[in-house]
C-alpha cells in the first residue's frame, strides 16, 4: 500500500495541474500549472525505475549482489526537467513581454484575439 | 560510398549545425546568415530525395546512433534495440520531403520577408531547429526521442511566432496560447511514454509494437496520445491556437508551421497504425478520428468565412483541410481489420488523405506566403482595407488564383486529386460523410471567392498607388509551388502509385516497419 503513495502523489500533482491550467486567469499560475504537471510526470518516471532496496545505478561502484534501480527513467527525467527549465523561462518571459505590452497578466483584460 | 551510409544523420546533422553556427555568423555579416540558412536546408533537400530514391527502391533504412556500423540495430544478442535508432519508411521519408521541401522554401521567402536589422541571425536560427525538430519527428523510431523533437519544435515555433513581440502585444498573446498548449500535449505524451516503458521496458517503437498487447494500460496510453496529438496537429475541438498562432506568426513561418503541424498528425498515424495497428478496436478508434475530421472541416470552414483578417481566414481553412486527411485515414483506419472493405475502398481513402497532407502544405504554403506578400507591400492584414491589388501585383494575383483554385479542389490543381480520392472512397464507406465533404469544398470556393473579390478586384485604391510586385526571391518561391501545384494536379498518379502508395502500405503492414529493426521476426 505505501509502495503505491508515490503514484497518488503524481496523480495528484497532474490534477492540480490541469486544475489550474483550467480554472485559473493569471499568467504566473498557468506557468505554475505548467510546473506542476511537469514534476507530476518526473515523479512518475523515477518510480517507474524504482526498485526495493536498489542502489544508484554505477556499475563500478555497486556492491556485488545488491539490486540497482533502473538508470533510463533517471536518464529520461534528467531530460524532461532541462527541458522543463527552458519550458518555463519562455514562458515566463512571455508572461513579462504581455505584461509590458497590455499592463495586466490577467487572462480576461489581456486578450485582443478573437473570432 | 561511407557518406551515403550516414545520409539519415546528415539530414539533421546540417542545419543543426547551422542553427548554432547563424549567431556567430551574424555577428561578423548579417546578410549572409539568410544565405546560411538556406544552404544548410538546401543541403537538407537534397539528402532527403537521395534518401527517398533509396528508400523507395531498396526498401526502408534503419541508421542507429552510437554504433559500430549505423545499420547494427542489435549488437551481440540483444532482444531488442537500446540505442537511437532512426527508422525510415516510406511513410517518414513522405512527411520528410513535404519538410524539407517546405522549409527550404520558407529560408528563401525569409531573404526578402524579414527586416534585415532586428535579430535575424536568432530568426534564422530558430527557423533552423524548428526544421531540425521536424526532421527529427518524421525520421525518428524511437519514443522518447520522438518527445524530445517534439519540445523543441514548441519551443523553436513559439519564439518564432512572438518574433513581432517586441512591437506589439498580439503575437506573444498567441504564443502564450501555442505554448500552454504545446507543453500540455509533450509532457502528456512523455506521461504516456512512461506507461509504455514501465510496462513493456522498452522505448523503441518497433520493439513496442511486436509486444504490445492493448490491455487497460495501453487503452489509457491511447486515450492520452490521440487526443494530445490531433491537439497539436489543430484538429477541431482542440484547435483555439490554430487561427492566433497562424495569422500572428511571420508568413514564411506560418508555411512552415503548417508542416510542424502536420508532423504531429504524422505522428498520430504512426501511433495507431505502426504502434497499436488491428490489435486496437479499429472501428471505434476509426470512428473517433473520422468524427474529429468532420468536426474540424464543418467548423473550420464556417468558422474561416465570416473572418476579416485574411490570414486568420486561411488559418480556419487550414483546420478544415486537416479534418479531410483525419476523414481520409480514419475511414482507412476503420475498415483495417475487414479483408473485403481493405482493398476496395479503404486503401484508395488513405491514399487520398496521405496525398492530401502533401498537397495541402503546397497549396496552404503558396496561400500564407501570398497573404505575406499583401502584407509585405500594404502593411495590412485587414481584407476591408485592400483593394484593387491586381492592378499592381499581377503575380501575386496569378499564385493566389492557383492556391484558391487547389484549396477549393477545382480540376486541373493537385487539390482536386486527393479530394475525388477521398470523395469516392469515402461515399462506398459511408455516403453522408462525403456529402459533407463536398459541402465544405464549396463553402471553402466561396470563401476565397470573397477574399479575391476583396484584395484583388475593383478599381485601384489611392492609398496603394505606389504598391509594386514583391521582390523576385519571394515570387521566386511562389512560383516553384505553384508549378507543384500544377504538376501534382496534372500528374496525380504518377506520384499517388511511386509515392503515396509505399508510404500508406507501410503503414498498413506494420511488420514492414517493425521488421526493419527487429530482423524480420
Amino acid at each position: 500500500m505505501i509502495g503505491n503513495f508515490p503514484y497518488v502523489t503524481v496523480a495528484v500533482s497532474i490534477g492540480c495541474g490541469l486544475y489550474i491550467l483550467m480554472f485559473q486567469k493569471n499568467l504566473i499560475k498557468l506557468a505554475i500549472g505548467i510546473n506542476l504537471i511537469e514534476s507530476g510526470i518526473n515523479l512518475f518516471l523515477i518510480t517507474l525505475g524504482y526498485r526495493k532496496g536498489g542502489v544508484a545505478p554505477i556499475y563500478t561502484q555497486a556492491p556485488a549482489g545488491k539490486a540497482m534501480v533502473l538508470p533510463t527513467p533517471q536518464a529520461l527525467t534528467l531530460t524532461s526537467i532541462v527541458i522543463g527549465v527552458a519550458t518555463s523561462a519562455l514562458v515566463l518571459s512571455m508572461a513579462m513581454m504581455i505584461y509590458k505590452h497590455y499592463g495586466t497578466i490577467e487572462v480576461d483584460k489581456a486578450r485582443r484575439l478573437r473570432g | 560510398m561511407k557518406l551515403m551510409d550516414h545520409i539519415p544523420a546528415l539530414i539533421i546533422a546540417v542545419p543543426l549545425l547551422a542553427a548554432f553556427l547563424s549567431p556567430v555568423v551574424g555577428k561578423i555579416n548579417k546578410k549572409v546568415v539568410g544565405i546560411l540558412a538556406a544552404l544548410a536546408l538546401g543541403f537538407s533537400l537534397i539528402f532527403t530525395i537521395i534518401l527517398a530514391v533509396k528508400i523507395l527502391s531498396v526498401g526502408p533504412q534503419v541508421y542507429v546512433f552510437g554504433a559500430k556500423s549505423p545499420s547494427l540495430t542489435l549488437p551481440s544478442g540483444l532482444k531488442f534495440p537500446i540505442r537511437i535508432i532512426f527508422q525510415i519508411d516510406a511513410m517518414g521519408i513522405f512527411m520528410g520531403l513535404i519538410t524539407a521541401l517546405v522549409s527550404f522554401l520558407g529560408a528563401v521567402y525569409s531573404l526578402a520577408f524579414i527586416d534585415k536589422n532586428n535579430g535575424i541571425d536568432k530568426y534564422y536560427s530558430l527557423l533552423l531547429l524548428l526544421a531540425v525538430s521536424m526532421f527529427g519527428m518524421e525520421l525518428t523510431g524511437d519514443i522518447f526521442n520522438f518527445f524530445v523533437f517534439l519540445e523543441i519544435a514548441s519551443m523553436a515555433s513559439v519564439s518564432l511566432i512572438c518574433y513581432k513581440g517586441t512591437e506589439r502585444g498580439e503575437p506573444v498573446e498567441a504564443g502564450f496560447k501555442y505554448m500552454v498548449v504545446s507543453s500540455i500535449s509533450a509532457l502528456m505524451v512523455l506521461f504516456a511514454i512512461g506507461i509504455f516503458y514501465g510496462e513493456y521496458d522498452v522505448l523503441n517503437m518497433a520493439a513496442l509494437a511486436s509486444v504490445i498487447k492493448y490491455s487497460q494500460l495501453d487503452k489509457i496510453a491511447l486515450g492520452i496520445l490521440v487526443p494530445v496529438l490531433a491537439m497539436k496537429a489543430g484538429a477541431v475541438p482542440m484547435h483555439m491556437w490554430t487561427p492566433d498562432a497562424y495569422s500572428e506568426a511571420p508568413a514564411p513561418i506560418t508555411m512552415i508551421l503548417v508542416a510542424a503541424s502536420q508532423a504531429s498528425l504524422y505522428a498520430l498515424f504512426r501511433v495507431v497504425f505502426s504502434l497499436y495497428n488491428i490489435t486496437l478496436n479499429t472501428l471505434v478508434v476509426g470512428w473517433i478520428i473520422i468524427i474529429f475530421g468532420l468536426l474540424s472541416m464543418f467548423i473550420g470552414v464556417t468558422m474561416a468565412i465570416i473572418q476579416k483578417d485574411i490570414k486568420r481566414l486561411m488559418a480556419y481553412h487550414a483546420i478544415s483541410q486537416t479534418g479531410y486527411m483525419l476523414l481520409g485515414v480514419g475511414v482507412g483506419l476503420a475498415v483495417l481489420a475487414n479483408p473485403i472493405a481493405l482493398p476496395e475502398y479503404g486503401i484508395t481513402a488513405m491514399e487520398g488523405g496521405i496525398f492530401h497532407i502533401m498537397n495541402h502544405a503546397l497549396y496552404k504554403g503558396l496561400l500564407f506566403l501570398t497573404a505575406g506578400a499583401l502584407f509585405y507591400r500594404t502593411g495590412t492584414r485587414d481584407l476591408d482595407k485592400m483593394g484593387g491589388l491586381a492592378h499592381s501585383m499581377k503575380y501575386t494575383t496569378i499564385f493566389f488564383i492557383i492556391g484558391a483554385a487547389a484549396i477549393a479542389g477545382l480540376p486541373p490543381f493537385n487539390g482536386f486529386a486527393s479530394k475525388l480520392l477521398i470523395y469516392e472512397s469515402v461515399y462506398r464507406f459511408n455516403p453522408l460523410l462525403s456529402i459533407i465533404a463536398m459541402v465544405v469544398s464549396i463553402l471553402t470556393l466561396a470563401s476565397f471567392v470573397k477574399v479575391f473579390h476583396s484584395a484583388f478586384l475593383g478599381p485601384q485604391l489611392p492609398q496603394f498607388k505606389e504598391v509594386k510586385e514583391v521582390p523576385q526571391s519571394m515570387v521566386l518561391t511562389m512560383a516553384v509551388l505553384s508549378c507543384l501545384i500544377i504538376f501534382f494536379g496534372l500528374f496525380p498518379d504518377l506520384i499517388v502509385k511511386n509515392l503515396v502508395h509505399p508510404a500508406v502500405m507501410s503503414l498498413i503492414e506494420q511488420f514492414k516497419y517493425t521488421g526493419i529493426v527487429l530482423g524480420g521476426r
